[in-house]
């Protein structure tokens, strides 16, 4: 076991405990605070196998998630949830134990999916993909435990960042598809502006349980 | 002279460009209507050039009909899109501001659409496929009441979560192809992967396969994962229904299908039939008996693409050259029927000024024409002969029960259950006193049957060389 | 000869613990005091505290029992047992064969325990809070510590503190991912077990946030001296653990030679001293939570050491 090797596992395994931590926060400033830091270790992780890998085109994609995601877009999102008034509130996230255990039993399921399938591949790729795995998981939990708007979009980019990891974890995946993701996350951003302006002067709230109401389907 | 596959792509894009900037409506909708004819020019001349295989494009006997398909319900529904849109415009439900957006945005889709039925790499499919769900969800919810925004939010929300699992099934299948063909484009190509499939590591690539099913499943709008669609169908503007139910559902199936051929290829990978028969038997049921609680008229057709996207999804998880056959058909037959149905819903909603059923009576003496066009839609839909998708159900059904009877008994009940919601609404909808708004409607006719008139003709006569590529495909997916 | 010679080393680290606690103590309380711009006592002031507390007299409340008067030397001596075994400066001592992991966590508990019963014993309100409030940290701390001690069990394939030293000294163990969550979890835990911000501001003495100054409120003399004693000791067991199973070099293994041992020492003290000024640095850049989020807290650390045992039962490359 190289220490090369090591250091990129301990990267990964950085960005799985920040999605844990990403789970209980409840305050939105210190939530997109975990998120920036959640991107910076990508960049780092990202930078790494390029070094690792020889690839230096991932040097590209490690500096759009440094920059754009560790940056830009935590930055902006602080603007704006300034802007909406909404830095003060607490927001009820359920229950923090469950949630927790509910985190550790996807973190044991991404890795007894991946491991026992994915022999043929390098080991490095393996274990790296199995925390992306993990990472991509607990980002669609987080999603599905969060009542704010904002937050869930928090959510969804730290399941992209998963995204990212595993697609550099394949060696050799052409550029294309990094370009792919860094445009996505651009137009997710534009989308998210969009709509959190929408649904704040629609409903004067980002509480997504407030959009429940207008659910269409309600005895239709 | 550009290629055609290339055309099919670049106008798209360069006249979303060019819509950005204008910023009359006239113009906007006379242009809309003029790049997606030439785009189908484009796409309909695919099937008299040579077939084109590069690493990044590829036109073979799948996606050759659906590229003709997709532009030509583009362009269908572009028309369809101006005279309505006139009307919304005149009721000032839409400003002109965002008629900009929209006409960008419907040629961002296409062009989207496009690139992923003809890209010959499995990245640029998702890329293809993220970028029209994008602007979908932006013209979802271009009317910006409660109930759209809503019905937006929920769509970007589970439309981005499949496609990141479905990025995810994307880099799995690459990782299984790397060891195989190599780093870099080779091993993303469909061709390639194709030819090469039988040497993947079995495990991997279906779990890959179970990643892609959920996510594209998702857009397909297959229960459990259906939520968005109803919403999204209703509170959208109807062109935007017509093409969601057409064509991106359409798209998302492709792109499972394409999967679905590797894991045909490899005769080791888990018997993915099994949970494709289930969530489509799942489907069908369970939109089959919502149909009958639906008020709004949007919705009832939304939950109905739900269940025919059900019945695909079960033709393609029997298996067998007959339910493939029939299934490939199907997804055709869906589509122009589809769109030609809400382009009769979206007419008759915008003369009541609702969607509500119960608000809406008697179009066949108010409206007789477009009663007649949503009387066939409807009638076809329901899966009744001569038109085109009782041929494909009856394909089906005859092809389940000389294997599975028993699921061909789940499949009839739950086609007729389905049968009687529609017709029963069809009834009260279009018989009776009218009630409400009996003005004249600036209808567009042409589109509707025309679609019509195919679905008819494909039901008492299939082309030469269509029934050779569906027949050559359906080899392809075991 | 070389019995007496072990018998030397094994007694210096014994008597090495408790003579540098009230050190670690002193420079803990500097640095922090200058983090927060003031002087700030000297540095060798918690030696004249217990010299002085020592020689104070003992007042004891009527109603007193025995327990109240033997749970300081039971504290001190539960705590300078447990702190002597652990490996300092050298592994393979006279007594490490004893030196069991599991049986160093009984020991702190057993500490615990005493000291839990001699808040109760004389029946006030602020015993009470402090026991509660006490055991509730326990209860959430000590799964965390017992999972990280099988991570490093796992991946040493022994309890024993000695052989596990010696065995990350002498094959290169790397940087492993379950070892980074098990340090994470641990120093959560030590922050717990020994009562520094964030869990209990150890200078304190407002109810609302007292937890162990709460359970020796109405302890003086000699038995606050030990109580106080045995604070410092256990600080300075839980910096020996920290640098024995995650830093474990510098230390002396099978050549006990004057230069080796003499590294060894020098190398330990260094740990020490960096802990101690490591420690101030984190307490200034929190603030104390409040009582109802330590779950949240320890939960976080048990999290991360279950996910290193699991990541350790999966995967030797973890």
């Amino acid at each position: 076991m190289s220490l090369f090797t090591d250091i990129g596992h301990l990267l990964a395994a950085g960005m799985m405990i920040l999605s844990f931590l990403l789970l209980y926060q409840d305050r939105i400033t210190a939530t997109l605070n975990v998120f920036a830091a959640q991107a910076i270790v990508l960049g780092l992780a990202v930078a790494w196998q390029a070094e690792l890998q020889d690839a230096p085109h991932l040097f590209v994609t490690a500096a759009i998630a440094l920059v754009v995601k560790g940056g830009i877009i935590p930055m902006a999102l602080h603007r704006i949830v300034r802007r909406l008034e909404i830095h003060r509130e607490i927001e009820q996230v359920i229950g923090g134990g469950p949630v927790m255990l509910v985190g550790l039993g996807l973190v044991a399921l991404s890795i007894m999916l991946v491991f026992p399938v994915a022999g043929g591949v390098d080991s490095l790729a393996r274990e790296d993909l199995a925390f992306a795995l993990a990472v991509i998981l607990l980002g669609l939990l987080m999603m599905i435990t969060r009542r704010n708007a904002v937050t869930q979009v928090i959510g969804f980019m730290s399941l992209e960042n998963g995204l990212v990891l595993a697609a550099t974890g394949a060696k050799g995946m052409p550029l294309v598809v990094e370009f792919s993701v860094a445009f996505s996350i651009l137009i997710a951003f534009i989308v998210f502006g969009v709509f959190v302006f929408r649904i704040r002067e629609r409903f004067d709230t980002v509480d997504v349980g407030a959009l429940d109401r207008f659910r269409g389907d309600r005895g239709d | 002279m550009i290629a055609p596959v290339y055309a099919v792509l670049l106008i798209p894009f360069v006249a979303a460009l060019v819509l950005a900037l204008v910023t009359n409506y006239r113009w906007g909708a006379a242009i809309n209507i003029v790049a997606c004819g030439l785009t189908f020019a484009a796409g309909a001349s695919l099937l008299f050039v040579d077939r084109v295989r590069t690493d990044v494009v590829l036109i073979d006997d799948f996606n050759i009909y659906l590229v003709t398909l997709t532009t030509f319900i583009g362009f269908t529904t572009s028309i369809f899109s101006a005279s309505y849109i006139g009307h919304e415009l005149e009721t000032g439900r839409l400003t002109p501001t965002f008629l900009r957006f929209y006409h960008a945005l419907y040629q961002a889709m296409m062009g989207a659409m496009n690139l992923a039925l003809v890209a010959n790499n499995i990245g640029v499919l998702w890329v293809g496929v993220e970028v029209a769900t994008l602007s979908t969800v932006m013209m979802v919810g271009i009317y910006r009441t409660t109930a759209a925004v809503e019905a937006a939010w929920k769509y970007f929300i589970l439309g981005s979560v499949g496609i990141a699992l479905a990025f995810f099934g994307t880099i799995l299948v690459y990782l299984v192809a790397q060891e195989v063909l190599g780093q870099g484009l080779p091993a993303m190509a469909w061709d390639l992967l194709l030819r090469d499939a039988a040497r993947f590591d079995p495990r991997l690539l279906s779990l890959a396969f179970v990643f892609l099913l959920v996510g594209y499943g998702t857009k397909v709008g297959l229960a459990p994962f259906h939520a968005w669609l109803p919403d999204a169908h209703a509170e959208g503007p109807t062109p935007i229904s017509a093409v969601l139910s057409g064509l991106l559902l359409n798209v998302a199936l492709y792109a499972l299908l394409r999967f679905k051929m590797l894991l045909a290829a490899n005769p080791e990978t888990l018997d993915v039939g099994r949970i494709m028969i289930a969530l489509g038997l799942i489907s069908l049921v369970f939109a089959a008996f919502m149909l009958y609680r639906r008020r709004d008229i949007k919705r009832l057709f939304a939950y109905s693409s739900i269940e025919h996207m059900g019945v695909i999804t079960f033709a393609f998880g029997i298996g067998g050259p007959l339910a493939n056959f029939a299934g490939l058909l199907h997804m055709t037959m869906h589509s122009l029927t589809k769109s030609a149905i809400f382009f009769a819903v979206g007419h008759v909603a915008q003369v009541k000024g609702t969607q509500r059923m119960a608000d809406i009576r008697g179009l066949s003496v108010s409206h007789p024409a477009l009663a007649v066009g949503l009387a066939l839609g409807v009638i076809a839909i329901a899966g009744l002969p001569p038109f085109g998708v009782f041929t494909s159900e009856f394909l089906l059904i005859s092809s389940t029960l000389s294997r599975q009877p028993l699921l061909a008994l789940i499949l009839v009940f739950g086609l007729l259950v389905a049968f009687g919601a529609l017709l029963l609404r069809l009834q009260q909808v279009i018989f009776g006193e009218p009630i409400g708004p009996v003005g004249r409607v600036k209808a567009s006719y042409v589109p509707l049957f025309l679609h019509i008139g195919f679905v008819l003709a494909a039901g008492l006569w299939l082309p030469e060389p269509m029934v050779r590529w569906f027949k050559i495909v359906a080899a392809q997916l075991g | 000869m070389a019995l007496i010679l072990d018998l030397l080393w094994q007694a210096v680290q014994m008597l090495l613990v408790v003579a540098v606690a009230p050190l670690v103590l002193g420079v803990t309380r500097k640095v922090k005091a200058r983090l927060l711009r003031r002087r700030g006592p000297p540095l060798l002031q918690p030696y004249s505290d217990i010299w002085k507390l020592l020689h104070k007299e003992a007042v004891l409340a009527t109603n007193a029992s025995w327990l109240y008067r033997t749970a300081p030397y039971v504290i001190f001596a539960a705590t300078w047992v447990a702190a002597a075994l652990v490996p300092t400066y050298a592994t393979g001592l006279l007594f490490s064969w004893s030196a069991d992991l599991i049986a160093i966590v009984a020991l702190i508990g057993t500490g615990r325990f005493a000291l839990a019963l001699a808040g109760m014993d004389v029946g006030t309100a602020f015993g009470g809070i402090g026991s509660s409030r006490e055991m509730l940290i326990a209860s959430l701390a000590e799964p965390a510590m017992l999972l990280v001690v099988f991570t490093v069990a796992l991946l040493a394939g022994t309890t024993q503190l000695s052989s596990i030293a010696a065995q990350m000294i002498d094959t290169p163990v790397g940087v492993r991912v379950s070892l980074a969550l098990a340090l994470f979890a641990f120093v959560f835990v030590a922050i717990a077990e020994n009562g520094r911000i964030p869990i209990d501001n150890p200078a304190t003495h407002l109810e609302l946030t007292m937890v162990h100054e709460a359970m020796v409120l109405e302890y003086s003399g000699r038995h606050l001296a030990m109580i106080e004693a045995a604070a410092a000791v256990k600080l300075v067991l839980y910096c020996s653990l920290l640098a024995c199973l995650f830093f474990p070099f510098g230390m002396a293994t099978a050549d006990k030679s004057l230069a080796a041992v003499s590294l060894g020492l020098a190398s330990y003290l260094a740990k020490i001293l960096a802990f101690a000024v490591l420690l101030p640095v984190g307490e200034t850049l929190v603030a104390k939570m409040r009582v109802f989020r330590y779950p949240v807290f320890l939960g976080g650390a048990f999290a991360a050491a279950a996910l290193a045992v699991f990541l350790q039962f999966v995967s030797r490359g973890f």
